[in-house]
């Protein structure tokens, strides 16, 4: 009578025992279908929401990048026959060429020569848009209007006026006694004359991103420092400039990404309409001899190489930006 | 529950919708036949082929056939698509036109093309052509493509800058000027000195490339063989056109730009080297105001050249590569070339079709009434055997020495130009 008591202890004293879990699962008592549904759907649902970014990215984006790096390795011609396995060759084929680096030194000159004045301009906009203006909806909507418009008719448009014989600016600058400017055959005018083209799309479309962050920045910090008695030109060194630095530097990489593959301008600013970039290569830019490589040439390893070697310098550069916005964003204070 | 259900039917709809955009795709490349058993030709142009209305006149003498017309704008784009699709192996029309500066390239992979004399209808040979145009698309014994139209060369002039130079200006007296290219260079020296600002032609290369592609070897010997570097004929045409440069002789107007588009408005050079197409263009260009000014003679310095024309081909791809061919020599027998001129201007490759009335009555009100059509029928004639060509002929023409030309034009010394020329040729035939 008491037999069953003792083999089962319990009351104060012993060990709770955990429940046992009976093996095998298939036991568990059989949940209606409907809640099984119904913990499927809490389980996997948020993923199924996701997945269509993760697979077209992966479709689009991460198989090309992997199928690149693959054909770089070979000796890959675009209808050819047979693609032979040339290891890393067109990597070294590619750093003993010339022309590869007078792109990737004409895509740096383009890039600082777009990207510095671009910067400053566009703060100072923002700074400009932030006061009280009158109309300050119309004129924000202004700055932006560049970036709305087709590139490709802009770049024809600016070819048009960099005309060497008879474009309006060369033009311009005969009719005040100046000489014309060789804007084709010169590669710093040529150079000047496509990032005055980015600047004219980019700088407006920064300084909205610019502006925006500004109006983030806590009135009462400047209160206290017009209390203080700080000038216009010191709150916005002391303050606007550090607490812009994360959208800074977001503006920076994202202008780096940008700046380091232009392809539309050079590419629109050739007379002649090649991927050449002039007629010496004076203003082709590694994307543009990427193309020439890849679909001029149909060299698809050559190009992918190219295609590599820029996603590293990319890296590289955007890197090195972050770490020098960081430091001159910040003005030399710690946190 | 009915929000899950609604949830579903977004699936089964998603789902659905991408089922029929598959069949969509499908059914758009793999032609063959059509649903009610005719059989189904693409036919791949681009620009201006003039076939709008031939082929429905096909199709009604044809009920078994169904032609499907696929145009591109543009010759780069049309023949990118060709080349990327001969590597993937599928995806070519039926019947792929292929402009004369691809050809090299496209002859380059003859094997990927129906030998014509092979699976075209019998009657149809090589000697329907001129000859040059027929031996330009045979490789290796297989004629790979059916003569369309051609664009031979003549000169064009303003008769108002030679005039006021001194030089005679009708038509007869300025054979001479055009006799030979040493004839033609003096009389730019001539022009030169008592015109001052205005230059004597266009562009550097457009003058070299009509003389490199009269020489006997151009970029390539008859073995394939790249000899750029030892061309003996074409360094002096080199030297001749820089030195022509050196005297102030070119405009420096990049072809088809902007600048060279004004160029013609403003009267900035006097002579232009005209294939029978360029005579659209130089009315379109040089507009209205100008008309009268130009004129055309049928003389082209050291005989005669040719500068653009198509070809059909029928790739391998083809699921009906004879019917195709069928379809192809019938697009390019004389009569209907004729019928393309007369509605799109393509000038005729056909021999037969150089004596069409059509051809010869066809004046040119712009430039003075001229009978144009006599004049290229004739130029058409001079020009002389096709030229060896390699793979990269185009690339080495249009981009290399082109460039090399426009660099010497705006002040590179011509060493240099020529060694980048020589270099960049060697890099492209690689």
């Amino acid at each position: 009578m008491t037999a069953d008591l003792t083999e089962v202890p319990s009351g104060r004293g012993v060990e709770p025992r955990p429940p046992v879990r009976r093996e095998p699962p298939e036991e568990h008592p059989k949940l209606p279908l409907r809640d099984r549904l119904t913990r499927l759907d809490v389980k996997f649902t948020p993923y199924l929401f996701i997945a269509p970014f993760f697979v077209l990215f992966a479709v689009i984006g991460l198989f090309p990048l992997l199928y690149t790096g693959y054909v770089s390795l070979f000796d890959w011609e675009l209808g050819g026959d047979e693609h032979p396995f040339v290891g890393l060759g067109n990597y070294t084929a590619l750093l003993a060429d010339d022309q590869f680096w007078n792109a990737l030194f004409n895509t740096v000159s383009i890039f600082v020569l777009s990207s510095v004045p671009q910067m400053i301009t566009a703060v100072l906009l923002a700074a400009l848009l932030n006061t009280a203006l009158r109309a300050r909806t119309a004129w924000r909507m202004g700055v932006l209007l560049p970036y709305v418009a087709s590139l490709v008719a802009l770049a024809i448009i600016f070819s048009n006026l960099f005309g060497k014989q008879y474009g309006l600016i060369n033009t311009f600058l005969e009719g005040v006694g100046l000489s014309p400017v060789d804007w084709q055959g010169n590669w710093f005018a040529s150079h000047v004359a496509i990032a005055t083209m980015v600047n004219w799309r980019w700088t407006g479309y920064n300084a909205l991103i610019v502006l925006a962050a500004m109006q983030a920045i806590p009135r009462e910090v400047h209160e206290a420092a017009l209390v203080d008695g700080a000038g216009a030109v010191r709150r916005f060194v002391s303050i606007t400039l550090p607490l812009l630095r994360p959208t800074i530097i977001f503006v920076v990489i994202t202008s780096t990404i940008g700046g380091l593959q232009i392809f539309t301008e050079p590419k629109l600013f050739d007379p002649a309409g090649g991927s050449g970039g002039g007629f010496s290569h004076q203003y082709q830019t590694v994307v543009l001899y990427l193309y020439q490589a890849g679909f001029q040439d149909f060299d698809l390893g050559y190009a992918s190489a190219m295609a590599w070697i820029l996603f590293l310098v990319v890296l590289v550069i955007a890197a090195a930006n972050f770490f020098l916005t960081r430091r001159i964003a910040s003005t030399g204070e710690s946190e | 529950m009915p929000y899950r259900s609604s949830r579903w039917a977004i699936a089964l709809a998603c789902t659905a919708a991408l089922a029929a955009s598959a069949a969509c795709g499908s059914s758009g490349s793999s032609g063959g036949t059509t649903a009610d058993g005719k059989i189904e030709l693409t036919v791949a142009t681009f620009n201006e082929f003039g076939y709008e209305d031939l082929l429905p006149e096909y199709e009604k003498a044809h009920p078994n056939v169904k032609v499907v017309a696929r145009k591109t704008g543009k010759a780069d784009d049309h023949h990118q698509n060709l080349f990327t699709k001969i590597a993937a192996g599928s995806g070519l029309s039926d019947i792929e036109a292929v402009e004369e500066g691809y050809l090299p390239q496209v002859l380059s992979k003859a094997d990927k093309f129906n030998n014509l004399l092979e699976i075209g209808p019998a009657d149809v040979k090589p000697d329907r052509w001129l000859a040059w145009k027929s031996e330009s698309a045979t490789k290796n014994g297989s004629f790979i493509g059916y003569g369309t139209d051609i664009g031979p060369l003549a000169m064009c002039y303003r008769k108002d800058l030679f005039e006021a130079a001194g030089l005679p200006s009708d038509p007869a007296g300025v054979k001479a000027i055009f006799a030979t290219w040493d004839s033609y260079f003096a009389a730019g020296e001539q022009f030169k000195a008592k015109t001052g600002d205005k230059a004597w032609f266009d562009s550097a290369a457009q003058v070299f490339n009509a003389m490199v592609n009269q020489e006997k070897v151009g970029y390539y010997d008859a073995s394939d063989k790249l000899v750029v570097d030892t061309n003996p004929d074409l360094k002096s045409d080199w030297d001749k056109v820089t030195a022509a440069v050196a005297k102030g002789q070119s405009a420096k107007l990049v072809a088809f730009s902007n600048e060279w588009n004004t160029g013609f408005k403003n009267a900035a050079f006097a002579t232009k080297t005209c294939p029978s197409w360029m005579l659209g263009v130089v009315e379109k260009q040089a507009g209205p105001e100008n008309a009268g000014k130009w004129a055309v003679t049928d003389a082209f310095p050291d005989g005669g050249g040719n500068w653009g024309g198509s070809f059909l081909t029928v790739p391998k791809q083809s699921k009906h590569p004879k019917e195709a061919a069928e379809l192809a020599a019938w697009l390019t027998a004389p009569e209907q070339q004729i019928k393309a001129f007369t509605a799109k201007g393509t000038f005729p490759s056909q021999v037969q079709a150089l004596t069409s009335p059509a051809l010869l009555d066809q004046t040119s009100a712009y430039f003075g009434d001229t009978k144009v059509g006599a004049l290229f029928a004739e130029q058409a004639k001079k020009v002389p055997a096709a030229q060896p060509k390699g793979p990269a002929s185009g690339t080495i023409q249009d981009k290399v020495f082109n460039s090399a030309l426009q660099a010497v034009e705006q002040g590179t010394s011509v060493d240099d130009a020529w060694k980048q020329a020589v270099e960049g040729a060697q890099k492209a035939a690689k």
